[in-house]
């Protein structure tokens, strides 16, 4: 066992996987500076930067992986997803179905998102509810490093598109490059257990669709993804001391859902209470209340998540995006 | 008619000082996210948006500091917009990549190549309700490579629209240096959409405003877009913080965190054979190359001086003029940083400027 950081164990999973699989290609804006560690092991050809044209390679990169190639492209924020999105909605996710089954389009897309540095909401959403929206995209967002080096390997022997999310706020390249810039007078609320962590020597898959109960508790079921898990644990901490016993649940995988570890969660405690920095309406919080009200399953249900576009200042993000203390608010009402 | 020199200096000056109070405040921690300057374009956009009257638009890209404040924008409105105060110019909601002022027909984007299709929206509205009136689109050489903006290029074109696209060409596509992401010749390409391309050096004021004038009174008189190609320096690189300067100016605290790693991945068995790896290293050092030869030092790269240096001739009135400048800049910046209105929540950053 050893310890990396968020972004170095996806790097290190993709270097291992690179070095197994002469298939896999990394392209993307920057790639050159951003992962100049992969370019000079595995050189130009395999490590390449592409124009400011996303519709242009995100869609090339699809083809790509028609064609033989394990593409994993980079795309610098999810919010810029919506400058390519034809090539995931109209193309990544439809190749299977409309070819017969005959054919599909293995691309990873690695995809930075989410907010909590003072990006403003058109560089800080978290969207993977709106791409878990479509059939046909695997949408994984891991909160720790070995969830990340683990989900990644997955997502490279996935027999199909999957967007791969690397939240920004665990990263601490990102972190440097987007939000600090070398200054030390900005403070980001980084949950440390997300930033860094042990990781294993060799990287073996984390199954795709598989949710991790993170902590038991049997008052109310927490469920969550990205750093809305440690936001979740911090809130369970509090909880605890007041005599609430809360369990977290990290789903780690978007679509498909681990729906049988919702649902038995959630019958355990009669309780739900979805954490999710995505956006609250026509998303993952209903389609959680959905999945267990199908399953039969009684239960009380409360949501903690994004509601509005994300504002510039600060201390107005610190309001929008979910936080400890909102969740902690929630659960009682809950359970009281 | 000649271009006013003295006034677009001031136009300049005015910009570069309230960008540098802008970057110390970013310095400072009182600025969040990415914060790109405008220092190094001011000569463009001084020689386009001095010429723009009421009823024209804007179309901004993450840049739009300098363009609004040569518009007319009260700088201590976008000041507070940029330490999130609640009487910002966006209530402290948009932050610097999304400024925006209806009264002057101005939006900004932080998405790369967005201001095309937006200003000819902007230019078919004033078509309909307000003939005359142009639209302005700015943003860098790296967007000619975004389909939206060669969209935006052919519709203009075809609808003849009146818009000034400015194209303002520092080589550098955030790190990676455009031309090594471009193919062709970008003349040719606006050319080939239908868009007449005017090439003029971005640093000198008045070169630009004369290229300007001419596209505008085209687009005014219902003659169609025109496509300016203005080449400049970005004097702080991407944005504040910019990782390639860091390097640069403080290689001892940069270098070794960088070539540590570097060296390690380079050595790691399993990979590309020693041919790859040679090709990827040798990217790499281009790169940090290509910021060492850093034309930031060569004065004939900063537009404010060298429109200052064509007004030597007369030191008494650029003396005063300069006094009267940095004496606004400074109650502008003094205005900015008031005590925040009690409408601020108390937790706001009103009590951390008091």
């Amino acid at each position: 066992m050893r310890s990396l950081s968020f972004s170095q164990a996806i790097d290190d999973a993709l270097a291992q996987a690179m070095a197994a699989d002469p298939r896999i290609v990394v392209l993307g804006e920057d790639i050159p500076l951003l992962r100049r560690e992969l370019l000079v092991r595995f050189g130009p050809q395999r490590v390449r930067a592409t124009p400011i044209s996303e519709s242009a390679f995100v869609g090339a990169a699809v083809a790509a992986a028609m064609g033989g190639l394990r593409p994993v492209v980079e795309v610098y924020m999810a919010d810029f997803l919506g400058v390519c999105l034809d090539a995931l909605l109209n193309h990544a996710a439809k190749v299977e179905t409309f070819s017969g089954a005959q054919w599909t389009a293995p691309v990873v897309l690695r995809v930075a998102c989410g907010g909590g540095y003072g990006d403003a909401g058109q560089h800080e959403q978290a969207l993977w509810g709106w791409l878990a929206h479509i059939p046909g995209l695997t949408v994984v967002a891991p909160s720790t490093p070995a969830d990340a080096g683990g989900l990644l390997l997955a997502a490279l022997q996935q027999d199909g598109p999957v967007i791969y999310l690397e939240h920004k706020l665990l990263s601490e390249s990102w972190l440097d490059f987007l939000g600090s810039g070398g200054r030390r007078t900005v403070t980001f609320d980084v949950p440390a257990a997300g930033a860094k962590g042990t990781v294993p020597s060799t990287w073996r898959p984390v199954p795709i669709g598989r949710a991790a109960t993170v902590r038991k508790g049997g008052d109310v079921t927490l469920v969550s993804v990205g750093v809305g898990v440690h936001r979740a644990l911090e809130a369970a901490e509090v909880l605890a001391a007041e005599g609430v016993r809360a369990g977290v649940l990290d789903l780690r995988t978007v679509s498909p859902l681990d729906r049988a570890a919702v649902c038995d969660a959630v019958a355990q405690t009669g309780r739900l209470l979805v954490v999710d920095e995505d956006y609250e309406g026509f998303g993952l919080s209903g389609e959680l209340a959905a999945v267990v009200l199908e399953a039969g399953v009684s239960f009380q249900y409360a949501r903690v998540c994004t509601r509005t576009t994300i504002p510039y200042a600060r201390h107005l993000e610190e309001q929008v995006l979910p936080s400890s203390d909102r969740i902690c608010a929630a659960a009682r009402q809950l359970c009281s | 008619m000649a271009p006013d020199l003295w006034s677009l200096y001031a136009l300049m000056l005015r910009s570069r000082l309230l960008e540098e109070g802008i970057a110390a405040l970013w310095r400072d921690g009182l600025i969040s996210g990415e914060m790109h300057l405008g220092t190094g374009e001011e000569a463009i956009v001084a020689g386009v948006v001095s010429q723009l009257r009421a009823g024209d638009a804007m179309a901004l890209d993450h840049r739009g500091t300098a363009p609004l404040l040569m518009r007319g924008v009260d700088p201590v409105l976008i000041v507070r917009e940029l330490l999130g105060l609640p009487d910002g110019l966006c209530a402290g909601r948009g932050g610097h990549m999304h400024l925006y002022s209806r009264q002057h027909l101005a939006a900004s984007s932080g998405i790369v190549g967005a201001a095309g299709p937006a200003a000819c929206g902007f230019a078919l509205a004033a078509q309909h309700l307000n003939p005359g009136a142009i639209a302005v689109a700015f943003f860098g050489e790296g967007a000619m490579n975004a389909g939206m903006l060669l969209e935006a290029l052919n519709l203009a074109a075809v609808w003849k629209l009146p818009v000034l696209f400015v194209c303002k060409d520092d080589d550098w596509s955030i790190t990676t240096r455009s031309q090594s992401v471009t193919g062709g010749d970008l003349h040719e390409r606006a050319r080939g959409l239908g868009v007449p391309p005017i090439n003029v050096d971005g640093r000198d004021v008045g070169d630009v405003w004369k290229a300007a004038q001419a596209a505008i009174a085209r687009a005014r008189a219902g003659q169609g877009p025109t496509w300016l190609h203005a080449r400049c320096v970005h004097l702080e690189g991407h944005l504040l913080g910019f990782q390639l300067l860091r390097t640069l100016r403080q290689p001892l605290r940069e270098l070794p965190k960088m070539s540590l790693r570097l060296t390690r991945s380079l050595l790691q068995p399993g990979g590309g054979g020693l041919g790859e790896r040679l090709a990827g290293l040798l990217q790499v050092m281009a790169a940090l190359a290509a910021t060492m030869r850093d034309p930031r030092g060569d004065a004939a790269n900063d537009p404010v001086r060298r429109a200052r240096a064509s007004l030597q001739a007369e030191p008494d009135r650029l003396r005063e003029l300069e006094e009267q400048i940095g004496q606004e800049l400074a109650d502008v910046l003094a205005r900015s940083l008031a005590r925040a209105p009690a409408k601020a929540p108390a937790d706001g950053p009103g009590e951390v400027l008091a």
